[in-house]
């Protein structure tokens, strides 16, 4: 039983970190520009379908990967120039409105260019089968590259935003506009950068979760609602609240879903703990946030000047 | 806005043909324009509905469509009651479409009370966790009939006829739609309609002058979730069928479509709003099956232009 | 209040929506079909396979019906029930369409299928077979080619009593799901190890579930996850390393549209279905033969629903020598359903639901290396479906 609580706490520390390189990007821009992107699933999704492209033709998942970050880095900071960036002062359903429309563009765009089938990205060889990371527990070696791969990148945007030049501008941007431009930033190419930083993140997001949950038109808005959830929930423009709300989203969902029926089962009739678990479980994330919200209403960490 | 404005004058012509569509149709035999424009003056009510909280009182809600499948519900469970019954009182739209507004105002209460302690971004996706819970409680609710929904035993009765009719529908909702507007017309002409549009721009001033925000903010967003819950009960009785999809996240953003495309925070906004948003839908999904393709576009071009949607294009001519 | 400008308005706005209420004229010498189905959305791939396969269907009888060209306009339900409501409504009222056919999906069906019923419009289901329908609200206009949504998992259930004394089953909390749990369950006399729902529609990631099976090891799972659920269950199965360990069973999860992606994952893996590309039948032979040869792939069982509908409308436009106005001949022709279908025999039952023969299904290679299915035994002859004794139709 030991085993299996410590599996799925880490099968929660692995959903927990796919949510977190998607949140970081959307409350970056929340933050720092106070703009709301629901389009950035749909950077999510467009960096799978980049990542299914480039890797079979590059022959290689990293050089393909890396390809797709930079390919959808390039999107994201398109759709800045030329739209963003003239939403930053309007209304927040303004922005809103603008960025479903984006949605339903690029889920079509999608299916009409690479056709309604979908596509797939094979676990690249060397990390095909299990590991065992404590004897009796085989865990599949991929998820265990993605857990890694998304502490890693949420290390470098921790040093990133705290310890280097760049960091010290996108907080100055954060904090006053005016005073960081008067100091000689360019907040305009600043801006672009954060937006296509954001991208490349989601797109890391995609194309990691795209050998697990494969690439189809739409796949952004499954997992966009989360990822909105936790920004919420840490606190709309905090790295670091985004960080504990992912883990905290990726463990609730995962354990709930793991332990849930059986804890109902002991506790209720069979057939009507079997008609509850899976409705509870799932609003389980949405009750966190209301709870959350309920007692403070800014989140875990709000962000200084939000 | 007064009566004699372009929008305005766009807006009564629009609702005066709307009255004499069902006669044409009919002459031409083509009554899927009565289902249609039934359709979208729900929409436009529940439209309405949105607006005074969306629009007028800067609670961008976007869970709306909750009220929806709250009202069609209520519709559905008393229809199942009264079938077993073989009619009876509970069968009548002066019944359902009362309990189905009051059952939507409660849950409005509710909902209200928890996420009215928010605001901005927080507050758009607290309401959107509760849409996506009441979207859940209807997948889980298997007796009716879970994610299938369930197809209305018997419809809302009125006197002798039905609402299973086209015609006798189109013109309830017609009725309730030139109600609705008349009714927002008046409010925000109120007291109560200066407090919800001053909370917008001044709430600290209000707080200050001892008005008490959070009850007026409280009893706007219960009215508009009692008035998308009556659509709601009418959207039932127009597809004589219910299902959790009404209460998806997607209706909602339709919602916000039609309130903002329209023209947020103007009388007619959602009327026209809902006219383009079905007119839209159903000109280009018959150009292609890629159809968002362009409308998505549409909606971008409409924000970049920034002219207050489409009532702000009348607007914008007449200072020309 | 300027009453004369709004008066010119209102007579604008009239003149407008009568000349938009004008519709297309009435070709009489057409059969209008509309056929209702998933077009866009990441299930798109589904609809696209039955459009191709209607199209073969018409090729194959040269775009005519009874003497009369054949006029098809495809239609996309977005997975949604009003949506889907409102194209059938179109095709009905407007386009004032003889048959309407597809549906995927049950919910879609369910709100749809009154609007074409009840005007005296043929709907042929293609795909979904919801209980209602085929029970207490079976109706004299409907008819189905494909199956209950019971029966396919029925057969499965006899095909596990077989094999296996205790089974995991798994399946997406929807009202499809459960009913295919419970088709399991309706045969299956061994014991059910566990039963776990997973969340609809957006639970995509199943490692929770994954490590609660391996923690039960079941002697065999059997799962239900359609359309993508099922690309990305077959490769999360395969990546927890249980692929080997615990034998797997499914329905309706995997199919000529994602085998190509994850065929490899599956090869050997046992499944029910009433149709396999590898029947042997002249009529069979030649769809799946030309729909390779023009699309390029295998038909999915999608697909040869599809084309089985457009051959039961054509047999009953040719019974009445085109006249369809003679809606109790139609009627009277689709049930007797005399046309050739790709499952070799076909007939309906007293609700419009095919009495059928179901098989179980193994994956394999073709001469190709294209990874497809083949009949492996026969588990149902001629098999009911348990709702139709609820139905009395109305004549």
């Amino acid at each position: 039983m030991m085993t299996l609580v410590f599996e799925q706490a880490l099968n929660g520390v692995q959903l927990g970190v796919l949510l977190f390189l998607l949140a970081a990007g959307l409350t970056l821009v929340f933050g720092i520009m106070n703009f709301v992107n629901l389009a950035h699933g749909s950077l999510y999704m467009v960096g799978a379908y980049f990542a299914a492209t480039f890797i079979p033709w590059s022959g290689s998942f990293i050089v393909g990967a890396l390809l797709a970050l930079a390919a959808t880095a390039a999107v994201g900071m398109a759709l800045e120039v030329l739209i963003f960036r003239r939403l930053y002062h309007r209304d927040h359903m303004d922005q809103v409105l603008a960025t479903f429309g984006l949605i339903l563009f690029f889920n079509e765009l999608v299916l009409m260019v690479w056709g309604p089938a979908g596509l797939s990205i094979a676990v690249p060889s060397w990390l095909v089968g299990q590991v065992n990371i404590i004897p009796g527990v085989p865990y599949p070696a991929y998820r265990l590259a993605v857990l890694v791969t998304g502490l890693a990148a949420a290390a470098f945007l921790y040093v990133l935003v705290s310890r280097t030049r760049t960091g010290m501008r996108i907080r100055a941007g954060a904090s006053d506009q005016q005073m960081a431009q008067a100091l000689g930033v360019d907040i305009k190419l600043l801006f672009t950068g954060i937006v296509g930083l954001g991208a490349a993140l989601a797109a890391l997001a995609g194309l990691l979760a795209a050998p697990l949950r494969s690439v189809y038109a739409g796949m952004g808005e499954d997992i966009l609602v989360l990822a909105f959830v936790v920004v919420v929930i840490g606190g709309i423009g905090s790295i670091r609240g985004a960080f504990v709300a992912a883990l905290g989203v990726g463990l609730i969902d995962t354990v709930g879903r793991a332990f849930l029926p059986r804890v109902l089962d002991a506790l209720l009739s069979d057939q009507i703990a079997d008609a509850v678990a899976p409705a509870l479980s799932t609003t389980l994330i949405y009750l966190t946030m209301v709870v959350v919200l309920a007692i403070r209403p800014r989140g875990l960490f709000p962000a200084p000047g939000q | 806005m007064t009566p004699t404005t372009p929008a305005s004058r766009w807006a009564i012509a629009l609702l005066i043909a709307l009255a004499a569509a069902p006669v044409f149709s009919a002459l031409a035999g083509q009554t899927f324009y009565v289902f249609l424009l039934s359709k979208m003056m729900i929409l436009a009510l529940a439209g309405v509905s949105l607006n005074w909280i969306l629009g007028y009182g800067n609670m961008p809600s976007f869970g709306h469509a909750g009220f929806l499948g709250i009202g069609a519900y209520s519709v559905a469970i008393m229809s199942m009651r009264a079938a077993e019954a073989q009619g009876g009182w509970l069968a009548t739209a002066f019944v359902q479409l009362p309990i189905a507004t009051l059952a939507a105002a409660i849950a409005a209460i509710i909902i209200g009370a928890v996420s009215l302690r928010t605001r901005g971004v927080y507050f758009i996706m607290i309401t959107l966790a509760f849409g996506q819970m009441l979207f859940s409680l209807g997948v889980a609710l298997e007796p009716l009939g879970g994610d299938d929904g369930m197809t209305l035993p018997m419809y809302s009765t009125l006197g002798p006829a039905d609402l299973s009719s086209g015609p006798v529908l189109y013109y309830v909702v017609l009725g309730l739609l030139v109600l609705a507007l008349a009714g927002s017309h008046r409010l925000m002409q109120s007291p109560f309609g200066a407090v919800i549009r001053g909370a917008k721009s001044n709430e600290t001033r209000l707080e200050a002058l001892g008005v008490p925000t959070y009850r007026y903010r409280l009893a706007a967003f219960a009215l508009a979730g009692a008035v998308c819950g009556l659509a709601g009960a009418l959207l039932a009785n127009q597809g004589g069928y219910v299902s959790p999809a009404l209460a998806a996240w997607t209706h909602s953003a339709e919602l916000v479509v039609i309130v903002l495309l329209g023209g947020a925070g103007t009388l007619f906004g959602p009327l026209f709003g809902a006219l383009a948003v079905v007119g839209l839908e159903e000109i280009l999904s018959q150009l292609t099956e890629h159809w968002r393709i362009i409308f998505g576009p549409i909606l971008i071009l409409v924000v970049l232009a920034n002219r207050g949607g489409i009532s702000g294009l009348f607007r914008a001519r007449t200072n020309v | 209040m300027n009453l004369r400008g709004i008066g010119i308005l209102a007579a604008l706005a009239v003149a407008a929506l009568v000349f938009w209420v004008t519709g297309p004229p009435n070709q009489p010498d057409q059969v209008r079909i509309g056929f209702v189905t998933t077009l866009t959305t990441g299930t798109g791939v589904i609809g696209a396979d039955m459009r191709d396969a209607f199209e073969l269907a018409l090729d194959h009888m040269g775009r005519t019906m009874g003497g009369l060209d054949v006029s098809v306009s495809y239609e996309d339900d977005a997975v949604d029930p009003s949506i889907g409501r409102q194209k059938t409504e179109r095709l009905v009222q407007r386009d004032k369409v003889h048959f309407v056919s597809g549906f995927i999906w049950s919910n879609v069906l369910l709100a749809s299928y009154q609007a074409a019923t009840d005007n005296d419009v043929f709907l042929i289901g293609a795909n979904a077979g919801p209980s209602q329908l085929a029970g207490e609200a079976c109706n004299r206009n409907f008819f189905s080619t494909s199956w209950q949504n019971d029966q396919t998992t029925m057969a499965m259930g006899e095909v596990l009593n077989d094999q296996v004394s205790t089974v995991y089953v798994m399946a997406p909390n929807y009202a499809a799901g459960r009913n295919m749990i419970a088709g399991v369950e309706r045969t299956f006399q061994g014991e059910i190890a566990d039963k776990t729902l997973t969340q609809f529609p957006d639970q995509l990631d199943f490692a929770a579930e994954l490590a609660n099976i391996r923690a039960a090891s079941p002697e065999a799972v059997w799962v239900f996850y359609p359309g993508n659920f099922g690309t990305q269950f077959f490769q999360q199965y395969s990546q927890a390393g249980l692929l080997g360990e615990i034998p797997l069973y499914s329905t309706f999860s995997i199919d000529a549209l994602n085998l190509p992606q994850i065929g490899e994952l599956v090869e050997g893996t046992q499944m029910t279905q009433s149709w396999s590309p590898d029947m042997d039948n002249p009529a069979n032979q030649k769809f799946v033969g030309d729909f390779r040869a023009k699309y390029g792939r295998y038909p999915s069982f999608y697909a040869a629903q599809a084309y089985d509908a457009a051959m039961l409308i054509r047999s009953a436009v040719e019974a009445v020598e085109g006249d369809l106005e003679d809606l109790n001949g139609l009627r009277q022709a689709l049930a007797r359903a005399d046309f050739q279908s790709v499952r070799g025999k076909f007939s309906f039952g007293e609700n419009h639901f095919p009495i059928q023969d179901f098989f179980l299904r193994e994956v394999v290679r073709d001469a190709d290396g294209a990874f497809t299915t083949r009949i492996v035994d026969v588990v149902y002859s001629d098999h009911v479906d348990p709702y139709a004794k609820d139905c009395s139709m109305q004549p």
